[in-house]
């Protein structure tokens, strides 16, 4: 740390943080408020399957209902398995 | 036919019912004939901060039980012109309010009145759902806090899905964001989310900002709504709110830091 950087001020902006992290909760909520009732149950009944097979964590589970067009929507499922090494 | 305009946030405790009596006031101020309707039943506050505490003798939930009439039931502001306030009653719990009951009673005053301004209870539960269901438009006061600003969002989503207007396919609630207890101070030292920062992220126009002020707490305490304190900041932004909710375009004061000069800093002001 140069003697620069003593008188400069290192405290982190807290409002900036705070925006940062409402504009991605945010983001995240309106997502799933646009998705059908359905999709939360189906992310749990998913994950409860996998669950059997594979120990993951609940966040390590991703769906998603991606509207394309008017006539086409897709479910993506975004899962990441443990390391087998460790 | 009024117009009805909810008063809402989803979190309490960020100057719902201070803002709806100030704006309620406000219009009436302006010539509109208002009434303000409590909606939070079983935690009646409006008629403190109205300072009509002890003129209550019915209640919404009479009138909507057949108990009483709406003539009875509503008072009638001593200062100012034009104003009535429906309370809510203290007993009963939120959810003696029926749909029915109070599209009832709505349509009852919209014949009267020119508008009417839904004073909501905190929270998503029965009585705020109730209190913004047949609303033509939307105040969301908030804070520039995260956890107020979350809950704001909460609410957007509720307008949109959860109104009659949105049951009914017609066009949608018109929504306004109302920033309270702001402190330029604190924006500036990167302590507090600014006004651009809380309409970027709710992305609604914005209707007005009124500053963090003694005045308010002064009002309250007195029972006086706050906008008839003429001289305050906090009265004088409830000012310009009214006015651009009746679609006056009028500048943004009090969002930056007002320089004390010398005499002010030394006598205090």
């Amino acid at each position: 740390m140069s003697l620069l950087d003593y008188f400069r001020s290192t405290k982190k902006n807290t409002a900036s943080t705070a925006k940062e992290r409402l504009q991605i909760i945010v983001a995240h909520e309106r997502k799933r408020r646009s998705g059908p009732d359905y999709l939360p149950q189906l992310e749990r009944d998913i994950l409860e399957v996998i669950r059997k097979y594979v120990d993951i964590p609940a966040d390590q589970v991703a769906v998603s209902l991606e509207q394309r067009g008017d006539e086409l929507s897709v479910l993506e499922l975004n899962i990441t398995f443990p390391d087998e090494k460790r | 036919m009024a117009k009805i305009i909810v008063v809402t946030s989803g979190k309490g405790g960020v100057g719902k019912t201070t803002s709806s009596a100030a704006i309620g006031t406000g219009l009436a101020l302006a010539g509109k004939k208002t009434v303000i309707v409590d909606f939070d039943i079983g935690l009646r506050n409006l008629d403190l901060i109205m300072g009509c505490e002890r003129r209550v003798v019915y209640d919404f939930v009479n009138v909507i039980n057949g108990e009483a009439n709406l003539k009875q039931t509503l008072i009638k502001d001593k200062r100012v012109d034009n104003l009535f306030i429906l309370p809510a009653s203290q007993t009963r719990d939120k959810d003696a309010l029926t749909k029915e009951g109070v599209e009832r009673v709505l349509n009852e005053l919209s014949a009267e009145f020119d508008f009417i301004i839904c004073d909501s209870p905190a929270g998503i539960e029965s009585g705020a759902m109730m209190a913004l269901y047949f609303a033509d438009e939307a105040v969301v006061v908030t804070n520039p806090e995260v956890s107020s600003v979350r809950d704001s969002d909460r609410i957007l989503g509720m307008l949109s899905s959860k109104s009659r207007r949105a049951e009914q396919g017609l066009e949608g609630i018109k929504e306004h964001l109302l920033l309270t207890r702001y402190n330029p101070e604190r924006v500036i030292k990167g302590e507090m989310l600014s006004v651009e920062d809380v309409k970027e992220i709710l992305a609604i126009e914005l209707v007005g900002v009124i500053p963090e002020s003694q005045a308010v707490l002064n009002a309250s305490n007195s029972g006086q709504p706050v906008i008839l304190d003429e001289e305050s900041d906090a009265g004088q932004a409830y000012l310009d709110t009214v006015k651009r909710l009746l679609g006056e375009a009028v500048p943004f004061r009090f969002l930056t830091v007002e320089k004390k000069g010398f005499i002010k800093r030394l006598f205090g002001g």
